[in-house]
């Protein structure tokens, strides 16, 4: 008698729980909330900014403030589109060597338009 | 799919048609174009970073009949995946399963994201004249 009440095939063959899920459901959660105030505050400073001309608009995103506040989420709007993606990934792509491939390729493409993003902020604050 | 001869459980054709369908697939159509959305602000960025020339690019694209479009469409697309989010969330607590204000909340966050759209472009095009 086995010990557990995992299926004895699904041990055998090494596919049961990566124990990942909880994690990636509550950090779903977490930048979902987090997104909420981040993405609002970011619609209303975009709409402060409708008829600025461009020293106007660099000035504002350049404030300390901003500045931390767009890196944020920068970062949390792609940590959580990647999160969201790969469910839907996973659900509809039933290709192996497709699903696997989006997988990576979403990851790559989110962090380095994340970087490319943090790196804008950042020449933006500092001036350069 | 294997082909065990167990029973199948029913699928979308079977049912009939109910707001929650719509609520839960647009959900993750929303949150799909979201993410291409958040490309456009890295390029706004980028191109802010880079120089008035390259911001006026961005710009000029924004404003454009066609940009125009796409920002109108993806203020929609965003508020939807916003109110349907926080509907979710609060569902996450464990309320809001009855089957009544389930449906509810579904065409709530489909009404709101639509009002706050209106409101945000009303702002916007009224905004321009001044």
């Amino acid at each position: 008698m086995s010990k557990d009440l995992r299926n004895p095939l699904a041990r055998a063959r090494g596919l049961g729980s990566a124990k990942e899920g909880v994690s990636h459901w509550m950090t779903q959660r977490i930048t979902a909330l987090a997104l909420i105030f981040l993405t609002l505050w970011f619609v209303i400073t975009v709409l402060s900014l409708l008829h600025a001309d461009y020293a106007t608009a660099r000035a504002t995103i350049a404030k300390p403030w901003n500045a931390v506040l767009l890196i944020a989420l920068i970062v949390t709007m792609f940590r959580h589109a990647v999160l969201g993606l790969q469910v839907v990934i996973e659900d509809y792509v039933h290709t192996r060597w497709l699903e696997m491939t989006s997988l990576v390729l979403i990851k790559f493409i989110a962090v380095l338009a994340a970087l490319t993003g943090v790196l804008a902020v950042l020449r933006i604050a500092l001036g350069s | 799919m294997a082909q065990t001869g167990r029973p199948l459980s029913p699928h979308l054709q079977v049912y009939k048609w109910q707001v929650q369908m719509a609520s839960s697939i647009l959900h993750r159509v929303t949150g799909i174009i979201n993410a291409v959305g958040s490309l456009i602000i890295v390029w706004g960025l980028a191109s802010l970073a880079s120089g008035p020339d390259a911001f006026g690019t961005f710009t000029d694209i924004v404003r454009s009949p066609f940009g125009t479009v796409i920002m109108v469409g993806w203020t929609l697309n965003f508020f939807y995946h916003l109110c349907n989010g926080i509907r979710h969330l609060v569902q996450d607590t464990g309320k809001g399963y009855a089957i009544e204000s389930f449906v509810r909340s579904s065409w709530m966050a489909i009404i709101v994201s639509i009002v706050l759209t209106v409101v945000v472009w009303a702002y916007v095009l009224t905004g321009s004249h001044a």
